[in-house]
């Protein structure tokens, strides 16, 4: 646990010295605002214009201007995530490598795994830091809205940005273990990140053939719409977790590859 | 304190480091000397725990590398070739986090983070960043990192190299000054600087080591002496010089080498330290009717055995200038 912690304090000192932290929260709250700004807007104007064909026609208007702004908002979010979560990932062992300070953490009295939970967990609180200010836009549009929809829809979602942002930050620490080049590890990540988006898009289209059944398994974006829903399903958590133990079983086995490969 | 016996390192087709043994006791100061590639660095990243042997044992303060890894890396203080630093740190902050890797107790860690500022001289920089410091302040806060747990044993990559003359000489001052209380490993292929500060001396090549011995401070290396000397061979040539000569009592070994166009000899006598025969080698060589023409005594110095070392790859070198006294014996 010490030693866990020991790797966890060295990340979070390094996170906070150096600019990415910063370009990487900035970038991501900025593209959160504007696109909850915007998705809001258009609710608005979509709300506002079925209430007048209502009144016109004098049929019920019924419209659930919360649910759609957060459905649309956590759909976006993922997709931000995609391209903000290389940022973050990007020099996490790549870096430490060519700095030669990945032998520091290998020769000292810590296992590989300790080193890897802690550089995880600093990445993850990194992310937390990150994503969670973007919640208060939430609390005001539920505050503001009427009647208030319950609160487990917010927490949902934010359980599914979360656990969709754990399996990237797994998935792309792995990727900067390969090399010793952050920016090499960038683009491998946005790369590999970009087919999962991709994969999205061929679920759209061609669902019911077997290609779209094997892509709605294996998309990850697909998994995180039921959270946006405020749907927690044991299945989706399942799927998560699988991803991010596996991202990490993997990192693990890439510190011990490095340890028998020739440097 | 460090034993390492059969130790072998394969790298696919590449045998890096080839059954090497030796021991280093407490409070020595061992130089690893070889030429670039010898396998330096990968038997100091064996004994640190960083790569794992093919094939062999070593043991640090009693515990095996590969079993009791953890139980070693306490026990070692290493500074890699290119030190281990965060730049966008402060000294005192960087020093904080590795005494927490290395699992100093919170209680001790403040202690022990201004000792390793103090032994490596650092402590008026405590509060810069270390990318604004220079080379070798950056190496002097590498050798912090390696001293900040209080390690019994220390191993210490080319600590050196890179840096100035001046830096060099208080590197080195630093190094000798942590002998005693420690056990130390140094690497290097500059050769005045295992004369200078080590008690030992393991030169390796090729992944083997062909020597092993204490290092004398006035430069003599080795239980022997050798005479060289320049002659012209009256009656029977060259073989009478050689038999005249090893008739002399304490002389071990005569090599003779004979440049062309000069009519001369020169033979390179090897003798039994205890004794100057320059004297005795003389009147017999003279007194048998060959012309003397130089005769000195030249010591077997760390730098021939190195030559010889290195020079073993590239048989193309003046035969008549290689020192072959077979040292590696």
């Amino acid at each position: 646990m010490k030693g866990i912690y020991a790797v966890f304090r060295k990340e979070m000192s390094l996170y906070f010295v150096s600019p990415i932290a910063y370009v990487a929260a900035g970038a991501y709250l900025f593209l959160a605002g504007i696109f909850f700004q915007g998705i809001l807007a258009e609710a608005n104007d979509y709300a506002m214009r079925a209430a007048m064909q209502a009144m016109q026609f004098g049929t019920p208007f019924e419209i659930d201007i919360p649910g759609e702004v957060m459905r649309g908002f956590f759909g976006v979010t993922g997709t931000i995530l995609l391209f903000v979560v290389p940022m973050l990932t990007m020099g996490s062992y790549a870096e430490e490598k060519r700095r030669g300070t990945m032998e520091l953490l290998m020769t000292s009295p810590i296992t590989d795994l300790q080193i890897v939970l802690g550089k995880y967990l600093g990445v993850l609180t990194l992310f937390l830091i990150m994503v969670l200010p973007s919640a208060l836009q939430m609390v005001i549009l539920f505050r503001a809205s009427d009647p208030m929809p319950p609160w487990r829809l917010l927490l949902s979602g934010y359980i599914g940005v979360i656990l969709l942002g754990g399996s990237l930050l797994a998935l792309g620490q792995f990727l900067s273990s390969l090399t010793e080049s952050q920016i090499v590890a960038g683009i491998w990540t946005f790369l590999v990140f970009l087919m999962l988006w991709v994969l999205d898009f061929i679920v759209r289209g061609g669902s019911g053939s077997v290609v779209g059944a094997v892509a709605q398994y294996i998309s990850i974006l697909r998994h995180n719409t039921d959270f946006t829903r405020g749907v927690v399903d044991s299945s989706n958590l399942i799927y998560f977790a699988t991803l991010i133990v596996l991202g990490l079983f993997l990192t693990l086995r890439s510190l011990d590859s490095m340890r028998w490969r020739r440097a | 304190m460090i034993e390492v016996d059969s130790l072998t390192k394969q790298y696919g087709a590449v045998r890096a480091v080839d059954e090497i043994s030796f021991r280093v006791d407490k409070g020595e100061i061992l130089g690893f000397l070889g030429p670039n590639g010898a396998g330096k660095t990968t038997t100091m990243r064996i004994l640190t725990g960083f790569l794992p042997a093919t094939g062999g044992t070593a043991r640090v303060a009693g515990f095996d590398v590969f079993e009791k890894s953890l139980e070693v890396r306490k026990r070692i203080g290493y500074l890699p070739e290119i030190p281990p630093i965060y730049p966008e740190l402060s000294v005192q902050r960087y020093l904080d986090a590795v005494a927490r890797l290395k699992q100093v107790p919170s209680d001790k860690r403040k202690a022990r983070v201004d000792a390793a500022m103090e032994m490596a001289h650092v402590t008026e920089k405590r509060g810069e960043l270390i990318k604004r410091l220079s080379r070798g302040y950056k190496q002097r806060v590498g050798l912090a990192q390696a001293l900040v747990h209080d390690p019994e044993v220390i191993i210490l990559d080319e600590p050196t190299v890179g840096l100035d003359p001046k830096q060099i000489i208080e590197v080195r001052h630093l190094i000798k000054g942590l002998a005693g209380n420690h056990t130390i490993i140094l690497s290097t292929h500059i050769l005045p600087e295992v004369s200078m500060t080590c008690d030992r001396v393991v030169i390796i090549n090729q992944g083997k080591i062909v020597a092993n011995m204490p290092v004398n401070p006035t430069g003599q290396e080795r239980g022997s002496e050798l005479v060289m000397a320049e002659i012209k061979p009256g009656s029977g040539g060259a073989q009478a010089v050689k038999s005249v000569i090893e008739r002399v009592a304490g002389v071990k070994r005569v090599i003779l080498a004979a440049p062309e166009g000069t009519g001369r000899v020169q033979a390179k006598i090897e003798c039994d330290p205890a004794r100057d025969l320059r004297s005795r080698i003389a009147a017999e060589v003279v007194g048998q009717g060959h012309e003397l023409f130089e005769l000195r005594a030249s010591r077997v110095s760390l730098e021939d055995i190195f030559l010889q070392v290195t020079t073993q790859e590239g048989p193309g070198t003046a035969p008549a200038e290689t020192t072959s006294t077979g040292a590696g014996e």
